[in-house]
């Protein structure tokens, strides 16, 4: 980036307005819910959410208009005494996926467990779920729209004080130990990565991070802090070695909460490691430190793949597809830095993966949760016929899978291919190969469940109880959506290009 | 020695100690604790950067300063939500460390 271009990142922008917004708008909603309380704090939950939606969607549209990174300087303080917001067309593709699937989570739980009906007594869980909901929300947005390494710190903190209690909401003794796990992991993770920040802005005086671009040299304080940093990041994303927390987690909780955790969650922390990698640390610096990041990432994909093969139950099978899947993203690191012209590739490819997934996943998990509804389990050898029951559920996760695996149409297609030819164009063959044994694994796993699932039964499916056919059609557009983001046209594809960082050093050329 | 670089010694020390109480105890509660020990030591290594900016000559810088008080309330709120988790699970199963629960059990496919 230019000085010039830089400047021009220093003062709120047209259409900046609707980034504090963006964040208001959950945080009223967690306070107002929790004033009405019980059945109010439902509705005004569901309220909320075609307001964020269209929020969402403006500031997309106003990245799009713009044609260039939507800024808002809070107080009209600029950095880097005041804190900046900016939005680039990552965070707006961030930020639009986080609404749909919120909103298809939440609509999900208020058509089945967590609706209070009229004359029933309130219960403590559906407020619970409500609020957490709406603050995890606030949190997301927080993250895809800080600059700041320090609001970044809050907002991972708030995140992790959102996701911990949906792990345990039913309260029993496993769901509790997986919780504490994760908290446990999210809290170390946040002692580094805010001791990381701490040595930044001992060495720079700064912790904007358009501004620390501009500044940073390959000294110790950088490569210490970056990687301080880095390791508390890896331990919240949940990357193979530090994956250990993420399956108890995922699996134990209510299916609209695993699948928020899933499909959003991990993101965040992830969209963290693409700002400090590729905005905060200019190109032949993060070289070398990239390609241990992307090794980490293809022994992800390998072990999460073989581990959720291994699975005797579905959504723990999700939650190891899951972290499989995450390594996929930390390919897109070596190959979307510096000016190359594969960069461009990569760049979409990766935000494609991230995006892709979230959609797959949020229904694969959905899916998995009136599948245990129906039939009160989720042992896969106990699946048999259940497609006669629950054709469109099945359908569904199908969608999902073929995105996992990273068939056409489907959106994961469109990032793997992207992210392939990336691999393969700048002669980096080896995420090339292990992507591909990654989606034959995906398709091992997949076709486990689906075989048993569309196999005509022995006996006639005993069924426990009948599921709302409203949860089986979000279920199914959230799949669809997967599906959809293959058709993306090419200005589509564009807008994810805007900010995209291109700077390299000056001094080392 | 001045006593600025002896303060930052004492933040890295205490950072030290606190990692290793973090990932050696099995106990939860010293684990909770030792993840306060750590982040004592990374607000005073804060403190001990706004002084090196007060010892450059630009006054005491103010900014680390606000940014420890705010750390400090999210430490504080990552404690209760730690402890409370803490006294839930040790009611429900009267451990107090990460063993693992019976075989099986760990993820009831009923609940949804």
């Amino acid at each position: 980036m230019t000085p010039s271009a830089a400047l021009s990142q220093m003062t709120t922008t047209a259409y900046g307005f609707l980034l504090p917004l963006a964040i208001v708008l959950p945080v009223a909603g967690v306070l107002f819910a929790l004033l009405l309380g019980g059945r109010g704090a439902e509705r005004f939950a569901l309220a909320v959410m075609p307001a964020g939606l269209i929020l969402s969607a403006a500031i997309a549209v106003g990245v799009w208009r713009a044609n260039g990174v939507l800024v808002y300087l809070i107080g009209a303080w600029p950095p880097p005494l005041g804190i900046a917001l900016r939005a680039d067309g990552f965070s707006a593709a961030m930020l639009v996926t986080t609404a749909l699937i919120i909103s298809g989570a939440g609509c999900f739980a208020f058509l089945g467990n967590y609706r209070t009906p009229d004359g029933a007594t309130e219960a403590r869980a559906p407020l619970a779920f409500w609020t957490l909901l709406l603050s995890l929300w606030t949190a997301l947005n927080c993250v895809f729209l800080s600059d700041d390494l320090f609001n970044l710190y809050v907002a991972l903190e708030l995140l992790t004080f959102a996701a911990v209690p949906l792990v345990c909401l039913d309260g029993r003794a496993p769901t509790l130990l997986a919780a504490m796990r994760y908290l446990l992991f999210a809290l170390l993770g946040s002692a580094l990565y805010l001791l990381g920040a701490t040595l930044i802005y001992g060495a720079y005086g700064e912790l904007d991070i358009t501004l620390l671009s501009q500044k940073v040299r390959p000294e110790p304080a950088v490569w210490v802090a970056t990687g301080l940093m880095t390791a508390g990041l890896l331990a919240k994303t949940a990357l193979f070695p530090l994956h250990l927390w993420l399956p108890p987690a995922h699996a134990g909780a209510p299916a609209p909460a695993s699948a928020m955790l899933s499909a959003l969650v991990v993101k965040a922390s992830f969209f963290l490691v693409v700002r400090l990698w590729l905005n905060l640390i200019p190109w032949p610096m993060s070289a070398a430190p990239t390609q241990i990041l992307a090794a980490l990432g293809a022994a992800a994909i390998l072990f999460g793949s073989v581990l959720a093969l291994r699975q005797e139950r579905l959504k723990l099978l999700i939650a190891y597809s899951t972290v499989a899947q995450i390594g996929y993203l930390f390919l897109m690191l070596p190959l979307a830095s510096g000016a190359h012209s594969w960069a461009v590739a990569a760049w979409t490819g990766g935000v494609l993966q991230a995006v892709s997934h979230a959609f797959a996943k949020a229904a694969m998990f959905l899916a998995a949760g009136l599948v245990a509804e129906t039939i009160g389990h989720d042992r896969i050898s106990g699946l048999h016929g259940i497609g006669r029951l629950l054709p469109m559920t099945v359908f569904a996760f199908g969608l999902g899978g073929l995105s996992l695996m990273g068939l056409p149409p489907s959106g994961g297609f469109a990032a793997k291919w992207l992210l392939l030819s990336a691999a393969v164009e700048s002669g980096q063959w080896q995420w090339a190969a292990v992507m591909l044994m990654g989606g034959l694994l995906a398709g091992g796993y997949v076709f486990r469940v689906l075989a048993p699932a569309l196999a005509a039964p022995n006996e006639p499916v005993p069924q426990r109880q009948r599921v709302a056919p409203g949860r089986e059609i979000l279920v199914l557009v959230l799949a669809l959506c997967a599906m959809l983001i293959g058709f993306a046209p090419p200005e589509l594809l564009d807008l994810l290009q805007i900010g995209r960082p291109v700077s390299t050093m000056a001094v080392l050329q | 020695m001045n006593s600025t670089t002896l303060a930052g010694l004492c933040g890295a020390a205490l950072v030290g100690l606190g990692l290793f109480g973090f990932v050696t105890h099995p106990n939860l509660l010293r684990k909770i604790l030792a993840f306060n020990l750590m982040g004592s030591g990374v607000f005073l290594l804060f403190g001990v950067v706004a002084r090196r900016g007060a010892a450059a000559g630009i006054g005491a810088d103010p900014v680390p300063q606000a940014l420890i008080i705010t750390g400090i309330v999210v430490a504080f709120s990552a404690t209760a939500l730690a402890v409370a988790l803490l006294q839930r699970l040790f009611k429900e199963t009267g451990q107090a460390t990460l063993r693992s629960a019976p075989k099986g059990s760990s993820v009831d496919g009923a609940d949804v």
